[in-house]
């Protein structure tokens, strides 16, 4: 009876390594080409860049605040678009601990301050020249907008627009209670 | 499910074929049969032992050699269907339209064929599931049948029963005259032939290449390995297959490859000769190339430092990646994959004056960098109001760029000169004349040149998996050979005191080469002739029923 059981047992494990194996690469090979490098509830990882006053911008300074980081372009329509609401929503909920911060793909200082100064954008502007920390985010296609908590945990992660109702709820998200 | 009680008082295992320790068949057809079926040495095969639990079923249905088989066919037919049409990965279309591309080319079943995954063979749900159960085949095949064989042959004993003797396919009997000398000579021999040799009494076991019946399983094992190799390729930092584009004087961070910068210095490529051959031509070739070469100069950044951090980046190294001469690091290899040519980076623009020609100074413009203001001293300056590197039109009277890449420059410039000093707005773009919204100019900004800069593009590969893959490949091949080979030949030999002997002898593989060993040791021993059970088929045609012979062929399990 002992010897029954003890072989139930192992043949029984043996099976579920095996078939856990088949579902891992099942799986894997479905994902492989969306994979986010980041998941919500992860750790978003530290960078530092300077922005158009020259002043550096370090995410972990950041921490006890929330922060809405966003990527973008100025050759980006829907960026463009949402650009003056996330201005507008960032005079709100600065003073209630929400920072915002606008990633600029490695395009030129001249194009992203023509840019700011015609939106007259308040928040900072920071330009990531050698696209590291687009890397670090495995940040695709633009606008992408990243959500973090005062934890520095990614709260949550919005591809494409936003409407101003939205920008205000997710900035209302990550408010430090 | 009962033990089988042979003869001799050992308990057997359900599904034993020939008692473990004597050898007795245990089986009504292993009785009635002249030759026993040695696969696997009688042992039961665990599969037909239990049936209890859906564990023990699922168990039993991949344990079947006929399942096992079944997918290897499977698996083969399906791959080789997928070599009929192109795989996606190769066909010549972007990636979004490649269903329809096999739609348009192929018709109907383009379309079939892509909807069932076989254009992606190896990345379709269902091959891999196939291919998991083939391996769950073969592990549970091979446990099932290894283990047993291998505790059935740790454990032989020397004596075995008559009629496990007289069922081998040799036997030999007769008389000696005198017994012990005969056993020693046998030993003297056999031992010289290098067999292994023990002796129990009045019974004697010569052994030799035993470890070939592993041969299939250490097979079994490497491939085991080698698909687990494949397998390990979806784990993160395992494998890394990513691509770069980087324009000659930028710096970019290598994407897969965390901490490293690479600045593309240089792009090089080199022809053979300007002219174009006759055939080269007329099949619409452009001139060969010699060499496509990028300079490189590798960074690091320090250590702990963050992304976006390049202040103080490491210099590592200079190195030229050239087309097989990948630049290697840290498991890394970056190859050169392809190239752009003349990537605007600097317009030169005159300020001249319409009327006259007369140019008022050169600017010089870094597309890299362009500046808001350009001074040119003699009481002119021209600013740049908007710069669009991608320009595709105006939308509320603001110009538009389509990419962030240059490849349709406009400008708005305002012009002043001392005789316009509240300046005229002109819009420039390149390859047409200039748009003047405000009204006519009498200064427009005259194109004057521009330098061009080439972008490189880089495949970054790591393959960690590649000494997995090499040593289950390394194993599998050893199996193969092992199996292949080498034979496991026995001599079983028993001489009574009165001086009557039996001998048998089998080999898993090659005949030939055992009844060499037997006619050596025949002679020397002055042993009984032997015979072959199955080379007289004129003595009993009855027995000799295909199907219960041992196959001259592989039996090598």
């Amino acid at each position: 009876m002992e010897k029954k059981k003890k072989r139930l047992v192992i043949r029984t494990i043996i099976l579920a390594v095996l078939v856990f194996a088949i579902g891992y690469t099942v799986y894997g090979t479905a994902t492989k080409d969306k994979v986010e490098l980041l998941a919500v509830g992860s750790k978003a990882p530290d960078f530092t860049l300077v922005d158009l006053n020259g002043e550096k911008h370090k995410l972990s300074d950041y921490k006890g605040q929330g922060v809405f980081l966003n990527f973008w372009g100025t050759w980006c329509k829907p960026c463009e678009k949402e650009m003056p609401a996330m201005d507008r929503q960032y005079k709100v909920f600065k003073d209630q601990g929400v920072q915002t911060l606008a990633v600029n793909i490695a395009q030129t200082d001249f194009e992203v301050q023509n840019f700011v100064d015609r939106y007259e954008l308040t928040f900072p502007v920071v330009i990531d020249k050698t696209k590291s920390v687009q890397t670090a985010y495995n940040v695709g296609n633009l606008p992408a907008t990243l959500l973090i908590d005062p934890d520095g945990k990614v709260a949550k992660i919005i591809t494409g627009e936003m409407t101003e109702a939205k920008i205000a709820s997710y900035m209302e998200l990550v408010k430090p209670k | 499910m009962e033990n089988i009680i042979c003869a001799c008082g050992h308990s057997n295992p359900y599904g034993t074929k020939l008692c473990e320790k004597c050898g007795r068949p245990l089986t009504e057809e292993g009785k009635q049969t002249k030759v026993v079926d040695m696969r696997y040495d009688g042992t039961a095969i665990r599969s037909k032992t239990y049936n209890a639990t859906i564990v023990d079923k699922i168990w039993n249905f991949f344990s079947s050699v006929k399942v096992g088989i079944a997918l290897i066919i499977i698996t083969l037919v399906a791959a080789s269907i997928g070599t009929i049409l192109p795989q996606a990965i190769y066909v010549n279309a972007p990636e979004p339209s490649k269903a329809e591309y096999y739609e348009k080319v192929y018709g109907v079943l383009g379309k079939l064929y892509n909807n069932l995954g076989l254009s992606n063979l190896y990345n379709t749900w269902w091959f891999q599931i196939l291919v998991g159960m083939l391996a769950i085949s073969i592990i549970v095949a091979s446990l099932d049948r290894g283990l047993p064989l291998h505790k059935s042959l740790k454990n032989q004993r020397v004596k075995r029963h008559e009629s496990f003797m007289k069922r081998q396919r040799i036997i030999a009997e007769g008389q000696v005259s005198n017994a012990d000398e005969t056993l020693d000579k046998v030993e003297k021999k056999m031992s010289e032939l290098k067999y292994n040799v023990r002796r129990d009494g009045s019974a004697l076991l010569a052994e030799r290449g035993r470890f070939a019946r592993y041969g299939p399983y250490i097979n079994h094992v490497g491939l085991i390995i080698f698909l687990t190799g494949v397998m390990l390729r979806l784990v993160p930092g395992f494998y890394v297959d990513e691509t770069i584009w980087i324009r000659e004087g930028e710096t970019r961070a290598i994407p897969g490859m965390d901490g490293y910068f690479i600045k593309n210095n240089k792009f090089i490529l080199e022809t053979h000769g300007e002219k174009q051959q006759g055939g080269e031509a007329s099949q619409g070739v452009n001139v060969m190339a010699k060499n496509y070469q990028t300079d490189i100069t590798l960074y690091k950044q320090p250590e702990g430092a963050l992304p976006g951090d390049s202040d103080n980046l490491e210099k590592l190294r200079d190195y030229s990646i050239r087309v097989n001469h990948p630049l290697k690091e840290n498991g890394f290899a970056l190859y050169q994959m392809n190239y752009r040519l003349n990537e605007l980076r600097q317009m030169n623009f005159n300020l001249v004056n319409k009327a006259s020609e007369e140019s008022q100074g050169q600017i010089k413009i870094d597309l890299t960098n362009p500046k808001k203001e350009y001074d040119l001293g003699n009481g002119s300056s021209v600013q740049i109001l908007v710069y669009t590197p991608d320009f595709s039109g105006f939308e509320n009277g603001e110009p538009q760029t389509k990419t962030s890449i240059p490849n349709n420059p406009a400008f708005l410039f305002r012009m002043k000169t001392p005789e316009t000093p509240k300046g005229e707005v002109s819009f420039v773009e390149i390859r047409k004349p200039p748009l003047e919204p405000l009204g006519e100019n009498k200064y427009r900004m005259k194109f004057a040149g521009a330098e061009m800069r080439n972008s490189s593009n880089f495949t970054i590969r790591k393959d960690s998996t590649i000494p997995i893959l090499f040593v289950g490949g390394v194993i599998f091949m050893i199996g193969v050979v092992i199996g292949s080979y080498w034979n496991h030949r026995r001599l079983w030999l028993q001489v009574d005191p009165d001086g009557r002997v039996l001998m048998a002898a089998h080999v898993n593989k090659n005949m030939f080469s055992m009844k060499k060993d037997l006619d050596t040791v025949t002679t020397f021993a002055g042993l009984p002739p032997y015979r072959d059970q199955l080379d007289k088929p004129e003595d009993d045609n009855k027995s000799a029923k295909p199907g219960t012979k041992e196959k001259e062929g592989d039996n090598t399990l």
